[in-house]
């Protein structure tokens, strides 16, 4: 595949300005709060510049062909390059992660959660931005590998200072199960590299280099390698039954640090598994296909369960991301074109929709000072925009037609009636009865939780109060999210327009259906 | 009668060679004089003395390095100095200059014998470069006395807290055991092949196979430098000694101490046993696997933050005893072992002797070594709490700090050799790596997380040579991770590497 080397500096642009911004701020003293959340805004707006250029510059016809390509020397001795490119799977990614922070950061202008100290959280989220960036635009494993990680300390430290009750518990188990999963991860790379006699090209750690030639490795070796890589993505996505953490992490996090975990930390995983696992060790991939595809399906089930039984809507948002990382896993799982475009298309979806109802969620805790689904009731009389939109982004969820949420999940499910070739397509018809079944449950507990929330009149606790409606930085933040949602929906082919070649490409050795 | 003998004729010395060692003691030599002239007051310039004798000491390794000739070998092999010793002699001196800077203020407000001191460390020091050269049994058990005897006064320096006594003798007497065992592990080695350079031994060791006496006395040198390096069950010592001794002689002998003992094993393992690896693999991979589990498991209990540090030092240590139970499988796994060996002491060096600086400026607040009095540190000295940070999530191994470059070498190492066992063994390190998180994530947690424990927030007010070493310790800890080259390649050494190929 050949490669466009044009305007080289972009990738390292779109992941290094955050760390400008950090550096800036360093030298600012803590009280100026002020200009601490100025700089921040305007580094993440510079970025989400260089990410507009990017899109605008993107050359559409070769979506799969690496596109702002770098290859620089970086650690000759362990043969691993700083190599960056991004095809059309990564670049609605990272426009995703840039878009994200802008808004955040918008949001944080009045919202800095206790014990404030927006210099420490700006640059946590700053540091983050630079990490998630990094890991989309990563082609080398040892590259993607320190991203990667990088996204680690930051959340850790946003759960654990600006976080709820648990916080404590919530941000430990978090970093521990993540953390254990990466190293495993970390193995299996030294693993393929080592297999595939990486030591003897100067850039054994690049993926080009070893999608070419892990897929010749003995049968066994590409299984153990495939399963150390697939329990690494599998805790980050994070799939049953590695997602307690998850819930306590959602749950507890500050909405900033809610709304980037939903919308864009969970989706590295799955794109580790579009990269990385599946691309490298197609074979290994085949066999493990039926349980990652039952694991995605249980996980749909057992998501909406939950959900059912929370009596806290921002718990129940939390384990609507099991559910739904569920449809996008079995999208993948299919590994047919359509499959994973679907997964593609669903995380995009899910991060602007789970990233807004986490939104709603903390500005219902700002008025409310709750979030016990019991105590609240007729959001809709008193803060009726803000009511509406809840009900918008429920619908979304749910996956209405029109809205983006369907294109995620409705193409999921009808490619497991077809999966690619040498898959059992009895076992994954049963898988798309199950997650078509998996819908009903969503929309029960999604209509639940918007009856009990926003219709009927205030209890009596908060009737009397005044709730205010949407602020000025609540719409600025929303507004993009809202279009988002509403255009994706309703003309989803600019969104599978720039994946499809790329998922081709990634999905060569399968034959593509 | 005399004349019956060969004529003796003096070896030739090469003064290049010997330079970092001769700078060295004549700046020993000088802090004593110094001490014996100055008047108390002015006894604090024994630090100065000191630190500059460890920076000169740099000024011939870099010439050495910068020369492009063969490894210069002095006394018949016995004392070589390649680029493998230089490496780690430079390791020494800036470790050791860290630890003076760390101690100036310490030694000086604590009221304790300065010129002493700093005579002492030095000595130690000199024994720690004599030890990166040694190819020779008798030259490396001189050079192991001379870091250790200084190191066991150092450890008692607090002489009128009993815990200190304690940590001296306690050190001092295991130390000197473990000595013996080893001083009769090479008596049987001399006595079997009959000679005591590292080459005719592995020549020796070679050609006669597997026999017990050879294994025995390869266990007993193993077991006497387990100790130095503070290997489970030979770590008994280290926290005890840890937490009596001063803060600083802490730092050095969880940093530099135990990189002397690596170094030992690493030119033993390559010059002497390579025809030994039935023995020497099994051994270390026990060694390894015990090591860091028990140290880790230990560590988790701990609520005294240099005891923890103790334990997390044992744990460090079975993390870099992991590649020497590969080292015999293959040419390019044993460059990889040494790699990986080599990188995690620079690196180690670095950011534990960050944390034990770190510890220090905040003990100088709250005068307690407690976890719990590290409550809040974010609140009121947010630098102090950044760096510690730093420096934990770095000993933790996550990305972008360099702990993360070593852990990597490390497991590198392990995949290279390939094979079951050592793949085991990297498991075993993985599922280490995140107990040991947690007990780094633990103080993160305290010092970010929790209240001030007396409400206390005055600001901590940091001695210049402190801050001078957490600058120092720091800025190598970020620069590493990012730019990891810069620390691989000094482990890429073919010379040490060659002398153990083809046996």
């Amino acid at each position: 595949m050949h490669h466009i080397t044009d305007y080289p500096a972009t990738l390292s642009l779109v992941t290094f300005l955050p760390m400008a911004g950090v550096v800036i701020m360093l030298f600012i003293p803590r009280g100026e709060e002020r200009l601490h959340k100025i700089v921040a805004l305007i580094t993440a707006v510079a970025t989400l510049g260089v990410g507009v250029f990017m899109a605008a510059t993107f050359d559409y016809d070769r979506t799969a062909a690496l596109q702002f390509y770098v290859n620089k020397e970086w650690i000759p001795v362990i043969h691993s390059r700083y190599i960056m490119g991004i095809d059309g799977v990564s670049l609605p990614m990272i426009l995703l992660s840039a878009v994200i922070v802008v808004l955040v950061m918008v949001y944080s202008l009045d919202h800095i959660p206790d014990p404030g100290n927006p210099k420490a959280f700006l640059i946590l989220m700053l540091v983050l931005e630079t990490g998630m960036n990094g890991t989309f635009a990563a082609q080398d494993l040892i590259l993607f590998f320190v991203f990667f990680e990088l996204v680690l300390l930051p959340m850790y430290f946003m759960i654990g200072v600006w976080g709820g009750e648990q916080r404590q518990y919530a941000s430990i188990k978090f970093f521990l199960y993540t953390a254990f999963g990466s190293a495993l991860m970390l193995l299996a790379f030294l693993a393929v590299f080592f297999q595939t006699n990486g030591n003897s090209v100067p850039d054994g750690f690049s993926m080009q280099y070893l999608v070419e030639s892990a897929g010749t490795l003995p049968h066994s070796t590409q299984l153990w390698i495939f399963a150390g890589m697939a329990i690494g993505f599998a805790i980050k996505v994070p799939m049953f039954p590695f997602h307690t953490w998850l819930p306590d992490a959602h749950t507890q996090a500050p909405t900033a640090g809610s709304v980037i975990l939903a919308a864009v930390l969970l989706k590295l995983g799955v794109y580790g598994f579009i990269r990385i696992a599946i691309p490298m060790l197609p074979y290994a991939a085949m066999k493990f296909a039926p349980w990652l595809g039952g694991l995605a399906v249980i996980g749909i089930i057992y998501g909406a369960f939950c959900c059912l039984a929370q009596t806290d809507m921002k718990r129940l948002i939390a384990f609507s991301s099991v559910a739904h990382m569920g449809f996008v896993m079995l999208g993948v799982a299919t590994l047919t074109s359509f499959g994973v475009n679907a997964a593609v298309f669903g995380m995009v979806a899910h991060g602007l929709i789970t990233g807004m109802l986490f939104f709603i969620a903390g500005s219902v805790k700002d008025r409310y000072h709750t979030l016990e689904i019991r105590r609240m009731s007729g959001v809709l009389k008193q803060a009726p925009r803000m009511g509406w939109l809840l009900g918008l982004c429920a619908m979304a969820s749910l996956g209405l037609p029109g809205l983006a949420g369907f294109w995620g999940e409705f193409p999921a499910i009808l490619s497991s009636y077809q999966p690619a070739d040498g898959l059992s397509e009895a076992t994954f018809r049963v898988f798309m009865v199950v997650a078509a079944i998996g819908t009903v449950f969503a929309a029960a507990y999604l209509l639940w939780l918007y009856q009990r929330t926003a219709f009927g009149e205030p209890t009596e606790e908060f009737a009397g109060h005044h709730i205010s409606d949407m602020h000025l930085a609540e719409y600025v933040a929303w507004t993009p999210m809202i279009l988002g949602i509403l255009v994706l929906g309703i003309y989803p082919n600019i969104l599978f327009h720039v994946t499809d070649g790329a998922v081709n490409n990634l999905l060569v050795a399968f034959g593509g259906n | 009668m005399f004349a019956q003998l060969a004529p003796w004729s003096s070896p030739t010395v090469d003064y290049h060679a010997l330079a970092p060692e001769i700078v060295l003691a004549s700046f020993l030599v000088i802090a004593i004089i110094a001490d014996l002239l100055f008047e108390e007051r002015q006894k604090w310039a024994t630090s100065t003395i000191a630190g500059i004798g460890l920076l000169a000491t740099l000024v011939p390794i870099v010439t050495l390095s910068v020369d492009s000739g063969p490894a210069r070998s002095m006394f018949d092999g016995a004392y070589v100095v390649d680029d493998f010793s230089l490496v780690l002699k430079a390791l020494f001196c800036i470790a050791g200059y860290v630890v003076v800077l760390m101690s100036a203020n310490y030694v000086e407000e604590g009221g304790y014998y300065q010129g002493e001191y700093y005579t002492l460390l030095l000595s130690s020091v000199l024994g720690m470069l004599m030890m990166a050269s040694s190819r020779e049994l008798v030259s490396m058990f001189v050079a192991l006395e001379l870091l250790s005897i200084p190191a066991y006064m150092l450890a008692a320096w607090r002489k009128r807290d009993l815990k200190s006594n304690e940590a001296g003798m306690k050190y001092f007497l295991l130390g000197v055991f473990a000595s013996a065992v080893m001083l009769y592990g090479m008596s049987l080695l001399y006595g079997v092949s009959g000679s005591t350079r590292f080459a005719d031994i592995a020549d020796y060791v070679h050609t006669a196979g597997n026999q017990p006496i050879i294994t025995l006395a390869v266990v007993f040198i193993v077991v006497g430098f387990a100790f130095k390096v503070s290997a489970v069950p030979f770590h008994t010592w280290a926290p005890d000694t840890y937490e009596g001794a001063p803060t600083p002689i802490a730092a050095f002998l969880s940093v530099a101490s135990k990189a002397a003992g690596f170094v030992a094993l690493l030119a033993l393992l390559f010059g002497a046993f390579p025809g030994a690896k039935d023995v020497t693999e099994p051994l270390f991979w026990v060694l390894a696997a015990v090591t860091m589990t028990l140290g880790n498991l230990v560590a988790l209990r701990q609520t005294n933050i240099v005891r923890m540090l103790a334990y997390s030092s044992v744990a460090q240590g079975g993390f870099i005893l992991m590649p020497l139970a590969v080292i015999g499988d293959s040419a390019s796994a044993r460059e990889d072992a040494l790699t990986a060996v080599i990188t995690y002491l620079l690196i180690y060096a670095a950011m534990n002797l960050g944390a034990f600086a770190v510890v220090m400026a905040v003990s100088r607040k709250t005068r307690s070594a407690e976890i719990s009095s590290f409550g809040g540190l974010f609140l009121y000295a947010p630098g102090l709490c950044t760096l510690m940070t730093i420096f934990l999530f770095s000993l933790a191994g996550i990305p972008p700090l360099g702990g993360w470059v070593a852990k990597f070498a490390v497991f590198r190492a392990l995949l290279s050799a390939g094979g079951n066992w050592a793949v085991a063994l990297a498991v075993i390190g993985v599922v280490n790596s995140v107990i040991a998180l947690f007990y780094y994530a633990n103080v993160a947690k305290e010092m970010w997380f929790n209240p001030i424990p007396d409400g206390d927030a005055t600001p901590i007010r940091v001695p210049p040579p402190l801050v001078a070493a957490l600058g120092i310790t720091a800025f190598v800890t970020l620069l590493t991770g990012i730019l990891p080259n810069l620390v691989l390649r000094f482990g890429d050494l073919s010379s040490l590497v060659s002398s153990a190929a083809g046996r």
